[in-house]
């Protein structure tokens, strides 16, 4: 039997990735990160700044996303995100724009805990990708 | 009759308008390309949004409870338009009719006795609102300085009509914008976006979702991004509609100008042959009289 469903993950601009031979996402989700195989049960969650690793027959791929939402159903995984990037095409500079925008966000004193918690989260991931 | 001298400067003139309206069309031509490939890339993401958020309000329990931008305020006193037009002009009647569709919901409004407040998004709207609904608009948003529309901008757009409607100033809130169909059809649209219209209720998806965290925090998280992707999806077909709509204008345009070059020469012809001709009749019959 397969083991196989599809991933698609697409930004406001366009469909960003399709993939119809993925094996295992690992995504940052709000309360952790969450692993789905297939016939995972339908799920609605969104997401926190992080990498998702899709593990697929043709290769693994990783991405660093800032926000999203994913819905899980009838083994089509869809993403919906607003800012993402592959880690590959990640090079230093671009890395370091995003890296300063979130600490200065992180800085800022009037936001809201929720608002520090993600920013913080961004610093933290973007530190980690190096 | 105009002088020969006077058609002449004409014709040139004519000639070189329709230059300017041949590369206008030309143009927007590859504009049009562009703006469509992104209209139609965008789709994805705005239905896929719908989706979840139908499956979401579907499987809320607590429909009392619910989010404001999902259910509404309760009330309808206050209505939010947000006007959305080019910020460029000829174009055809792109920015004239979503003006014409948003008056006749204006009007519709008021009569009933009701508040409306404006937003206009891009500087064509506002031009034409200004004059007659002048006291209603509380804002005008216009991005001439950026080249294509991005997310960035829409969202910014979005953020400015949930501090209203978090600050309670409105209770309905309405987008205007023109659909793209085709290269000589755009149709104007008004699109309730909040609260959200739940007409097509499909209830097909008995299945059920596990939720994390809960449904209302995700709903709290995804109904303003999706205000945003409202936005963005009619910016899109904007900017398509308006390319569109400018290069079947400009080539009207074109069109026009090379006929009126044609009867221009035809009448500059004519007038020089009577010309000739009266100079040969004043001759002859100077010669006759001798």
């Amino acid at each position: 039997m397969s083991e196989e469903f599809k991933i698609e993950i697409v930004n406001p601009e366009k469909s960003f990735l399709v993939k119809e031979d993925v094996l295992e996402v690992v995504v940052p989700a709000f309360e952790g990160e969450m692993g789905i195989l297939k016939d995972h049960i339908s799920i609605i969650s969104f997401l926190k700044p992080g990498i998702i690793k899709v593990f697929s027959k043709s290769g693994d791929e990783n991405y660093y996303v800032e926000d999203g939402i994913i819905e899980f159903k009838n083994n089509n995984l869809s993403i919906l995100t607003s800012a993402i990037f592959s880690v590959t095409d990640l090079d230093k500079s671009k890395q370091g724009d995003l890296l300063k925008k979130a600490e200065a966000e992180a800085s800022k004193s009037e936001i809201s805990d929720q608002a520090k918690y993600l920013a913080d989260q961004k610093v933290e991931v973007l530190r980690s990708i190096n | 009759m105009a002088s020969l001298d006077d058609l002449k400067k004409r014709i040139a003139s004519v000639k070189s308008t329709q230059k300017i309206t041949k590369a206008m069309k030309m143009v927007a031509a590859a504009k049009l390309r562009r703006a469509q490939e992104s209209a139609e890339r965008g789709r994805p993401y705005s239905e896929k949004m719908n989706n979840i958020i139908l499956n979401l309000s579907n499987g809320i329990s607590d429909k009392e409870n619910a989010p404001k931008l999902l259910s509404g305020t309760g009330k309808n006193k206050v209505h939010l338009c947000v006007v959305m037009t080019s910020d460029r002009g000829l174009c055809g009647g792109f920015n004239s009719n979503i003006i014409k569709k948003a008056k006749s919901y204006f009007s519709k409004i008021l009569n009933e006795g009701k508040q409306l407040k404006i937003i206009t998004v891009g500087s064509k709207g506002n031009d034409q609102l200004k004059r007659v609904y002048g006291d209603k608009i509380i804002e005008n948003i216009s991005f001439k300085e950026s080249k294509n529309a991005n997310y960035f901008d829409a969202d910014k757009v979005g953020r400015i009509i949930i501090e209203k409607f978090e600050a309670g100033e409105f209770d309905i809130c309405t987008i205007f914008y023109n659909q793209f169909k085709n290269v000589i059809t755009q149709l104007p649209q008004a699109q309730q976006i909040i609260p959200l219209n739940n007409e097509e209720d499909h209830n097909n998806s008995d299945q059920s979702y596990e939720f994390e965290p809960d449904e209302d925090e995700i709903l709290n998280n995804l109904l303003p991004k999706n205000i945003s992707t409202q936005i963005f999806k009619a910016m899109l077909e904007n900017s398509a509609s308006e390319q569109g709509s400018r290069m079947s204008a400009m080539d009207n345009a074109t069109r026009n100008a090379g006929e009126m070059v044609d009867k221009l020469t035809i009448e500059y012809n004519r007038s020089r042959q009577a010309a000739i001709t009266k100079e040969l009749i004043e001759i002859i019959s100077g010669a006759e009289s001798l």
